[in-house]
């Protein structure tokens, strides 16, 4: 019998298969199964709950903090994930070229990366405080402000902050994987384009970005996935002040689920996140990824 | 709410015998006292303790010794874990919800009303304390036994939060002591503006200091609910608070609308600001700085209560600590002998007294604790739970009370009304359709 399962391919295949699906199913499947389920339900910590339908959700639809909290997460997603993309490749690109302590470059630039999102948060914490910031201080002795920049202090200054910090963080992922990618591209292309007296920008426009588009679409969706579920910086800097301007879906969640203790609330607002986070996944493998783009060609 | 005032305080708990002897003055001895009360361990007991970690190095280092103490006379082992009082909450609530973790748990303010059927029946074990000891002060009661009789913690006392201020800037800006009043207040913040020296109060969102909201409402007459739980901070007296609050933001320093917790300290100490609301941790820290410049500061740190508004009464708001047993607990003797043990006056105040005024005691009888008369700047935090209001104040304190007070309702409302980003009213009515939801209309 033994025997028979060792040699049978389909057998073995689900069996090497197994301990890869207990782990999705234990960590995976039922936390999401479960948080779908809490979102249905008015279970508040340390009580469980009955099921009320679309009760939370239609509550959150009217809540103006999580209308706020919506709009928040989309700019913030957006405007920091084109930037990183921007930012990412433009070093990726740099640090692609035959540059003296390439080595070095590319070891120091991964260091916002290796540094624990709690302590760059810290830090970031500090260089916008309203009263002791680092940047404010040095404009005001080179005579450029009158007054220190009031960066967490103001709702639209706030966002552009945290933005700014998770720029920071996330560029060195972004440029990294865009340097593996651009290294698997063969020399022989823009050879062959020199010859055909391609220009740099055609040359980046017509071999480097097609064939960069699938690792492209790759880093971008989970880019992207983390941006959209970000909690550690804003919970640091500004716990989702002022006003709550800064909070983005995932700290509001917490905050009313476990701060607030009301389970299910805080389980809707999380699962009102997957449709956003599905629809990135979709437009990264059926938008970014079609293969006559990457091929040079045009959309028919 | 059940009803919350001094009768109450006196026929709850205290012996009124017992609380007349305190008002005469004399120090309050153990050895006068006949009342004992003693549990008797299980066997082979073992206790696991979570509890708040220490905002002043005194607090955790005479608790472990009480503890340690403790384990010397009984034989019972306790471990001591130690969590950012913050994250005791859903530490808390996930071992309620489970039944599986630490036997007594060290929290704040309406956890224990959030899954009362979780806890332990302490009735015995808070009359004993409450006769020995002078009687529970209201708000202790208020939060323990919700339904004026069956008693689901101890309290533990309270981290006040008071008045901290500079008083050569105060002086400076024509103030010799702190105002006691509303208005006077106003035009002290006026003051130390036009001198330079302006004050801050944190308006993010910020769990501990953020409370002074409550006490701008409250001492406006204003409440976010009624008794009945009804909600009713859409008022005109809300609406006089906010347009106080507008007074009070423009006199205060920039950037108060980022503060979460730590910026009044850093602030405060750094010399920037000459008054904020605050633990006596800032005190303590410049105490016990090695910076000469900020030692220096101690001699003229000064505290002093939030002034009285037009209700004529104290409305203080404070975060308030207490100390639940755990119904899955195998040990419930041990776990009873223990809170006994560590609010007996040998070991309460040794803590009070180590812990520097940094949490203020919830039985009438520790008023005689040296700590607070050692050093007059403690004085003022001595009375914080005889004058404090329960967060969720005129209402049952619940999931309602917690979930409003963690999304920040009150504070939103004032910082929106404050810096001018909403009008008053828009504030109150935003703030009043948020709290609807929590206490489902």
């Amino acid at each position: 019998m033994l025997e028979k399962l060792q040699n049978n391919r389909n057998a073995l295949g689900l069996l090497f298969m197994l301990p890869a699906a207990v782990l999705l199913l234990l960590f995976l499947t039922y936390p999401l199964g479960l948080g779908t389920w809490l979102g249905f339900t008015d279970a508040k910590i340390g009580r469980s709950g009955e099921w009320i339908g679309l009760e939370n959700y239609a509550f959150l639809w009217g809540d103006s903090v999580t209308r706020l909290a919506l709009f928040n997460t989309l700019f913030y997603t957006v405007i920091a994930s084109v930037l990183k993309l921007f930012l990412g490749l433009w070093l990726a690109l740099l640090l692609n070229r035959n540059l003296r302590l390439k080595s070095f470059f590319r070891a120091v630039i991964l260091l916002p990366y290796i540094v624990p999102t709690a302590l760059s948060a810290i830090a970031f914490w500090w260089i916008f405080d309203a009263q002791f910031s680092v940047i404010s201080w040095a404009l005001m002795k080179l005579g450029l402000i009158d007054k220190y920049i009031d960066f967490l202090g103001d709702p639209w200054n706030a966002r552009f902050s945290v933005i700014f910090a998770n720029v920071w963080r996330g560029v060195p992922f972004v440029a990294i994987t865009l340097l593996a990618g651009l290294q698997t591209i063969s020399p022989s292309y823009y050879e062959a384009s020199a010859i055909d007296g391609a220009t740099p920008w055609q040359q980046f426009r017509h071999v480097t970005l097609p064939l960069l588009t699938p690792i492209i679409a790759v880093v971008m969706t989970f880019s992207v996935l983390f941006t959209f579920t970000d909690f550690q910086l804003i919970y640091v800097i500004t716990r989702g002040g002022p006003l709550n301007a800064t909070h983005l879906m995932a700290t509001l969640s917490f905050q009313r689920a476990i701060s607030g203790g009301a389970l299910g609330e805080g389980a809707a607002i999380s699962i009102a996140m997957v449709p956003f986070l599905l629809s990135a996944i979709l437009f990264s493998y059926f938008g970014l990824q079609r293969r006559a783009w990457q091929q040079g060609g045009s959309d028919k | 709410m059940t009803e919350f005032n001094r009768r109450r305080f006196l026929e709850g708990s205290a012996g009124v015998a017992a609380t007349a002897a305190l008002g005469t003055g004399t120090i309050w001895t153990p050895a006068a006292q006949a009342q004992t009360l003693a549990y008797k361990p299980e066997k082979g007991a073992k206790l696991r303790v979570l509890r708040w970690s220490r905002f002043v190095q005194g607090d955790i280092d005479a608790y472990m010794a009480n503890v340690k103490k403790f384990t010397e006379k009984t034989g019972i082992e306790v471990r001591v874990d130690n969590e950012g009082w913050e994250d005791v909450r859903p530490k808390a609530a996930v071992a309620a919800n489970t039944g599986a973790g630490p036997d007594i748990i060290l929290s704040t303010n309406d956890d224990a009303n959030l899954y009362p059927e979780k806890l332990l029946d302490v009735t015995d074990l808070a009359e004993y304390l409450g006769k020995k000891y002078g009687g529970w002060y209201p708000a202790a009661q208020a939060y323990l036994r919700p339904d004026g009789k069956k008693w689901i913690g101890i309290a533990l006392g309270a981290a006040g939060s008071m008045m901290v201020y500079r008083q050569s800037h105060l002086k400076a800006a024509g103030f010799e002591t702190f105002p006691k009043t509303n208005d006077d207040f106003l035009k002290m913040l006026k003051a130390l503006k036009e001198k330079g020296t302006p004050g801050g109060f944190a308006l993010g969102n910020a769990t501990g200091d953020g409370l002074w909201t409550n006490w701008l409402i409250w001492s406006h007459g204003a409440q976010l609910v009624d008794k009945n739980n009804k909600v009713v901070i859409d008022s005109p007296e809300t609406l006089k608070a906010l347009e106080y609050a507008k007074e009070m933001y423009a006199n205060f320093v920039p950037g108060t609308l980022s503060w979460l917790d730590p910026n009044n300290n850093k602030a405060f100490l750094d010399g920037q600001v000459s008054v904020t609301n605050n633990g006596i941790s800032i005190y303590y820290a410049s105490k016990n700085s090695a910076d000469p410049k900020v030692k220096e500061m101690m001699a003229d740190i000064q505290h002093a209560s939030f002034p009285v508004g037009p209700v004529g009464v104290p409305t203080e708001s404070h975060l308030f600590f207490n100390q639940m047993v755990m119904k899955y607990t195998k040990y419930p003797q041990a776990a009873k002998e223990f809170l006994r043990f560590m609010m007996e006056w040998e070991q309460f105040d040794p803590w009070l007294m180590a812990a520097g005024g940094y949490i203020a005691h919830p039985l009438a009888a520790y008023e005689k604790s040296a700590v607070w008369t050692v050093d007059p700047k403690n004085t003022p935090y001595r009375d914080c739970v005889k004058n404090m209001r329960p967060a969720g104040y005129a209402g049952r304190l619940g999931y309602a009370s917690a979930g409003a007070g963690a999304d920040f309702i009150v504070v939103n409302m004032v910082a929106e009304a404050a810096s001018g980003a909403k009008t008053p009213k828009e504030a109150a009515e935003r703030a009043q359709k948020r709290a609807e939801r929590y206490y489902k209309v």
